[in-house]
């Protein structure tokens, strides 16, 4: 915590480039960053804690070493995104918003990465795929466990 | 002599396998010892045919598409290095009818050049705006803005100059420039492309916006979503800083300006402007009541410019070319062009950048070739999530922003997702109010409760429980929504809800079992 809050805690507006700058590193926003960080800005727990909870991409649990990201939004649903959804629930084994029982893999939604013309489109981790089929997802899910 | 070789570096023709395309592209010239040059550039925007390859010749850039890394020793074998033929060919790049017939202001420079090579900007008309507005006063510059006729190409299509001169007129020691990066829209990559491709053009637009009205400041609050054009903004705000192209002293010139790249949090809600304000400052991204304004009152208190990326980056060939050869193109109130996407279901999706006045239907099908299935096309969703789905019937408006407003949509950002016939507008309808719950800020109470009343009215209906009056309560809350609303989140999702029940209401009734 100390390298990260001497680095950007004199920054206008520094929270959410320090809750950044902790889940970069340890995977998520642990609990026992909250009073350290309120301390440092001068704001109480709670608001902390406010605006950790008010963005989802902030997480307060880790997450297993793969993330899946399926975009939800209109475009890809378009072309067949719900399928895909569908597909990603059953080969991770778990519904969105969670992760498989085996703590490997989880499952998120996304609205929305951009690839409106070439969907459905997923993130793995920091990698993107465009026009993904149900068979291809296996595939590339089977690679991303793999090499975790 | 090495040959020139081009891949783009932009996200989709990397969601599609650029990477591993270029990389087999190099292998294969070293393997048969030939000389060439790989240059990462930006995206054609051409995505039905990403990756695409392109081989400088004499006769101009040839383009080769869809590539996979498995058609990398084919093309070699056909000589693609001078532009031999193959079953991937497509002729002179500026020659594929999807590409030249557009008019392409702001978009001129992306997919030519490689987006971090500052000579390559320059080159091709870079800072030439920038340079322009240095020998001008602050008045002169918003005046040139405002004679373009630009709005806002966020969505509000509020007027470019008119913002301008309030924060230039307002006093105060700091101002900001603020760049509203966070392009959540499903079915709109146009701020990602310009971000990706082209970052140098945001900045110096940017720049020019800080001239305009004295602010040394400039924020892009960029999405989470976004890894890319993160990373192209940091790189080429580096470049730039260190070139003297930002920084205290702007070209010898004495005017200070500097940009600081922002990484949002996956919070929709966050497009809207003063929600981002909030969110910039490091708290929730709850919407702020309106007055004051953010050009009297905005980011820390203080007058800020905040715009659309699209509506910075016209702002460089605006002030280079002159107010007149911008406001020459478009109709009506709607000035200049509009980067078009199509997305969703469409044989050749992409950006199209049209002067406004194109219909819909020329861009569906002239353009867009109509849907990838090869099916009828249903509906088409216009401006984003909070648009409103239009059926074949009205395909020959045209693109203006009132014109959109008259048949109760938006123009919105200039995303068009298509759907064919399969699609049920019910669910549709359904998910508007269902991304309207997720995404809300929960200030005001028709957004927050209203989008949660309306799924569940939209739920009974699909479970078909009492579907008339259920129908009946959707479209009260809607009218509640639309007229109670803080922001656009909950003023607008009706949008896609009522032109869903306007306009498709077969689908909201009871279904024949088959």
């Amino acid at each position: 915590m100390g390298p990260i809050l001497d680095a950007l805690g004199g920054l206008p507006g520094a929270l959410l480039p320090i809750l950044h700058a902790v889940q970069a590193k340890a995977g998520y926003v642990p609990a026992e960053a909250v009073p350290i960080i309120a301390e440092r800005l001068n704001l109480s727990r709670a608001e902390v804690h406010g605006v950790i909870s008010y963005y989802h991409h902030f997480r307060q649990h880790p997450a297993g070493k793969v993330v899946l990201q399926v975009c939800r939004a209109e475009a890809c649903q378009a072309v067949g995104g719900e399928a895909l959804a569908q597909h990603a629930i059953a080969q991770v084994g778990c519904d969105f918003h969670a992760t498989s029982a085996d703590g490997s893999v989880t499952l998120e939604p996304v609205y929305c990465l951009g690839q409106c013309a070439c969907g459905p489109a997923v993130m793995i981790n920091d990698d993107l795929y465009a026009r993904v089929t149900p068979a291809r997802l296996t595939s590339l899910l089977q690679e991303a466990r793999s090499k975790a | 002599m090495s040959i020139t070789v081009y891949v783009p570096r932009d996200s989709t023709a990397i969601a599609l396998g650029a990477h591993a395309v270029a990389a087999a592209i190099v292998a294969e010239a070293a393997k048969r010892q030939i000389a060439i040059t790989l240059v990462r550039n930006g995206s054609r925007g051409i995505f039905w045919l990403e990756p695409l390859v392109e081989v400088a010749t004499d006769a101009g850039r040839i383009a080769y598409g869809p590539v996979q890394p498995e058609d990398v020793g084919s093309l070699f074998d056909a000589d693609f290095l001078h532009g031999g033929a193959h079953a991937l060919a497509q002729g002179l790049t500026e020659a594929i009818p999807f590409l030249k017939n557009q008019e392409r202001l702001t978009f001129a420079r992306v997919g030519i050049t490689d987006p971090l090579s500052l000579d390559d900007y320059i080159t091709h008309e870079g800072f030439a705006g920038l340079r322009q507005a240095l020998t001008m006063t602050q008045e002169q510059i918003v005046q040139q803005v405002t004679e373009s006729g630009l709005r806002g190409r966020g969505g509000a299509a509020f007027p470019t100059g008119i913002k301008w001169n309030t924060v230039r007129n307002t006093q105060s020691a700091q101002k900001y420039i603020v760049c509203n990066a966070d392009e959540g829209d499903s079915g709109t990559f146009s701020d990602r492309m310009v971000m990706e491709d082209d970052p140098f053009m945001l900045i110096e637009g940017m720049t020019i916006a800080g001239l305009a009205v004295g602010a040394d400041m400039g924020y892009i609050y960029v999405r989470s979503e976004y890894p890319h054009a993160i990373a192209a903004l940091n790189e080429a705000v580096a470049i730039a800083r260190a070139h003297h192209y930002l920084g205290a002293d702007i070209l010898q010139s004495g005017h200070a300006f500097d940009i600081d790249v922002r990484v949002g949090a996956g919070s929709y809600v966050c497009g809207e402007e003063t929600a981002l304000l909030e969110s910039l400052e490091g708290k929730r991204g709850i919407v702020r009541a309106k007055p004051p304004l953010p050009a009297i009152s905005g980011l820390f208190g203080q007058p800020t410019v905040i715009n659309n990326v699209i509506s910075l980056a016209s702002v460089p060939i605006i002030l280079a070319r002159g107010a007149a050869f911008y406001r020459d193109y478009g109709m009506g109130r709607s000035r200049g062009t509009l980067p078009i996407q199509l997305a969703g279901n469409i044989l050749r999706g992409g950006l199209v950048e049209k002067a406004f006045g194109v219909t819909l239907r020329d861009l569906l099908t002239t353009f867009g070739g109509g849907t990838a299935s090869g099916r009828p096309i249903k509906a088409v969703q216009v401006g984003g999530p909070l648009g409103a789905y239009l059926p074949e019937s009205l395909f020959d408006t045209p693109l203006d922003y009132e014109a959109f407003l008259a048949l109760g949509g938006t123009l919105g950002h200039g995303g068009i997702v298509v759907f064919d016939d399969r699609t049920d507008m019910l669910k549709m309808a359904r998910y508007a109010m269902e991304f309207c719950a997720v995404e809300s800020c929960g200030k005001c109470t028709p957004c927050r409760i209203g989008s949660t009343r309306g799924k569940e009215a939209l739920d009974k209906i699909i479970a078909g429980e009492d579907r008339e009056q259920q129908i009946h309560l959707v479209r009260d809350l809607c009218d509640v929504m639309l007229n109670g609303s803080l922001c656009a989140m909950g003023g607008m999702t009706p949008f896609p809800v009522l032109s869903a029940l306007n306009h498709f209401p077969q689908d909201f009734q009871a279904k024949e079992i088959k």
